[in-house]
């Protein structure tokens, strides 16, 4: 304690001005102890940035590491064969590996159809200018409190869509087991007893299969698509829209011509992303897929999935079972890092596109 | 026909219009382009309605056979047997509660914290942990489950409510770090440099300026991890496994030991072929969607307190 810093209050520049001179309401150099504080809180913060590094490795280690056994005695023919019978020892995850990309790849373009058009329709003005149409008509478009009324109707849209992603995707395989393949199945059986003759439609639908899989999983990858192709769209200079329109294309002439191809890097990185999404996608697909190893190209036909083989079988693995589906796991983790990063890539290069 | 009301000839000034077919100006459907606009913008409309459906559908569904069940008891009791009538899944609330609890206890320090650091340096350490984030952001869940599964389940021998924390709070890290370097790095800069004219430390700057100010922000993160993390399964089934019994027994809670969940019940109950367990699963789905509703809700209404640079 300084003397100076003491209790007594003293006059202030001969005004009568009373300055408190309590130590700590001054401004003051750090003490060491305050310096002491410092650094040892941003030493901190430097090793929880570090600790976020070696989690990632460490997932990825402790995985590898699990499955170096099994990738042992099993070797590639893990990754060709088709039976898994635990049984008579026979591991193979070809029909996992089929199963996960072919309902993947169809929720990908279902959803895609979707959720660009939803895109679209969020960032091109369709609702707003459809909304602020009806204000006037209603001679309501310069009423102070309908006057927002057109964004506001927009921005509910886009919340409700957002919503989408909010719902766990296990009640998204209730609903599906529920509703969905009770709706679809009458009409599915109706195409296989006409068209049976086309791959597509060559069984019937027991139950569980692979389009009620992708329909689910088409609407849980959508949000996802429609968020970032929105922001892709909504960032293309305004300019460009409007030179469009003043050399007289049509809205989808400008959409198709301009504003798609110069947001296009944006979407096809939200794609990307999307598929990741839909590649580890597991409740759902556990739920709705049929858990059949098989490969068919029939939409009606159960299947299986990676995700779905993990979910089913590590609750009652024994020790060396925990090893093969470790095995299985490393083979999803390396699929599904490699398409984030190169989506994470995609959105990368096309957000420097639009600084320049 | 269109024709611009025009004076008769005032004298001799050329009609400017002339050699202009007014019709050809106007919108008809019978031009190809107009009409190909016309069905793009249907379609569009179309398809945009057409995603809300599932949203409306499961709404409704859940509001119309959950909500049968709904009542006091479902809160209070435990899940039935097979053939069982009655019974609820309190024990599952509880379950989802603690494990949800236990995983933001566990992510929130440890992304807050890796925030700060993203958010006050640029370096290539910084850009290196933003990446491993965004890797992380794409781990499928049921990998956070395996993880978990590896480093406690095989470790100390037996499913548990740990595990499952263990395996969520991998899943909600990410969300809670980005999120929470956006609300820091929002913070305006005058402020943050008026503290360090004041000769604040950086910690000082930090605790006293930047996380206050941030705060909205980061709980909007926090809610957002947590809502996500509340629905989560996968990650689950093999680590929490499920329980029939209450968490705590004698008045004593035991973390090591099998914990019921919300997701997990809905997933064993959704596939048995008994109407009591079926109903059951419906009425959580709805218990739980409604949970995840609330928290999204919570950290929406934060992040319009949010301070804007």
């Amino acid at each position: 304690m300084h003397s100076s810093g003491s209790a007594a209050p003293h006059a202030g520049l001969g005004l009568g001005l009373v300055f408190p001179a309590r130590k700590d309401e001054i401004t003051q150099a750090p003490t060491p102890r305050q310096r002491f504080l410092d650094a040892a809180f941003r030493k901190t913060c430097y090793a929880f940035a570090w600790l976020t590094v070696l989690l990632v490795a460490f997932i990825v280690i402790r995985i590898l590491i699990a499955a170096v056994p099994a990738m042992r005695s099993l070797g590639a023919g893990f990754l060709t064969g088709r039976v898994w019978d635990a049984n008579a020892g026979n591991y193979g995850i070809l029909a996992e590996i089929w199963g996960t990309l072919y309902t993947s790849i169809l929720a990908l373009i279902l959803g895609s159809l979707f959720g660009v058009a939803a895109a679209i329709f969020l960032s091109e003005g369709f609702l707003s200018s459809a909304v602020f149409g009806l204000l006037k008509k209603l001679d309501m478009h310069l009423n102070p409190i309908a006057k927002s009324l057109p964004d506001q109707v927009e921005r509910l849209l886009k919340e409700l869509i957002e919503l989408l992603a909010a719902i766990p995707s296990v009640v998204y395989g209730l609903w599906g087991i529920f509703v969905v393949i009770p709706l679809i199945r009458p009409y599915c059986d109706w195409l296989h007893s006409k068209l049976g003759w086309v791959p597509f439609f060559s069984t019937d639908l027991s139950g569980p299969g692979v389009l009620p899989a992708v329909m689910v999983l088409s609407i849980m990858v959508l949000p996802t698509i429609t968020a970032i192709s929105r922001d892709a769209l909504v960032a293309v200079p305004p300019k460009l829209r409007m030179a469009a329109y003043g050399l007289g294309a049509t809205r989808w002439e400008s959409i198709f011509a301009v504003i798609l191809p110069t947001a296009s890097r944006g979407i096809f990185g939200g794609i990307v992303l999307a598929f990741g999404r839909a590649l580890g996608e597991t409740m759902a697909l556990a739920m709705l897929v049929g858990n059949s190893n098989q490969i068919k190209l029939s939409l009606f036909s159960p299947a299986n999935t990676l995700a779905a083989l993990l979910a089913n079988n590590f609750p009652e693995a024994g020790p060396r079972e925990v090893g093969i589906l470790m095995y299985a796991a490393l083979v999803l983790l390396a699929i599904t890092l490699a398409v984030n990063i190169v989506g994470a890539f995609i959105l990368q290069r096309a957000s420097l596109l639009h600084a320049e | 026909m269109a024709t611009i009301p025009m004076k008769e000839n005032t004298g001799g000034v050329p009609n400017p219009f002339a050699g202009v077919d007014f019709g050809q100006l106007e919108r008809s459907l019978r031009r190809p382009r107009t009409f190909m606009d016309f069905t793009l913008n249907f379609v569009t409309t179309l398809l945009t309605l057409l995603a809300l459906v599932p949203l409306f559908s499961v709404v409704l569904m859940l509001l119309w056979r959950g909500g049968q069940r709904l009542g006091l008891a479902i809160f209070t009791s435990l899940p039935p047997a097979p053939l069982e009538q009655g019974g609820g899944f309190g024990n599952a609330i509880v379950g989802t509660l603690v494990i949800v609890g236990l995983a933001t206890l566990f992510s929130v320090p440890f992304g807050l914290l890796t925030a700060i650091y993203l958010a006050q340096s640029r370096t290539k350490v910084a850009e290196g942990v933003r990446f491993c984030t965004k890797v992380l952001t794409g781990l499928p869940s049921i990998l956070a489950g395996v993880f978990a599964y590896g480093v406690i389940v095989l470790v100390t021998g037996g499913f548990s409510a740990l595990a499952g924390a263990v395996a969520l709070s991998v899943l909600m890290l990410p969300t809670i770090i980005l999120t929470a370097e956006d609300a820091i790095r929002m913070v305006p800069s005058r402020m943050k440099e008026a503290a360090i004219g004041m000769g604040a430390t950086q910690t000082q700057t930090v605790w006293m300026v930047l996380l206050p100010t941030a705060m909205p922000g980061i709980l909007t993160g926090v809610m957002l991890a947590v809502a996500r993390a509340a629905g989560e399964t996968a990650p689950l089934i093999f680590t929490a496994l499920f329980s029939n019994y209450w968490l705590w027994e004698h008045g004593k809670a035991n973390l090591m030991q099998p914990t019921a969940s919300l997701a997990v019940l809905i997933y064993n109950f959704a596939g048995m072929p008994f109407k009591n367990q079926v109903e059951l699963a419906w009425a959580a789905a709805l218990v739980l969607v409604l949970m995840v509703l609330t928290a999204n809700l919570i950290g929406q209404s934060l992040s319009s307190k949010q301070v804007q640079q």
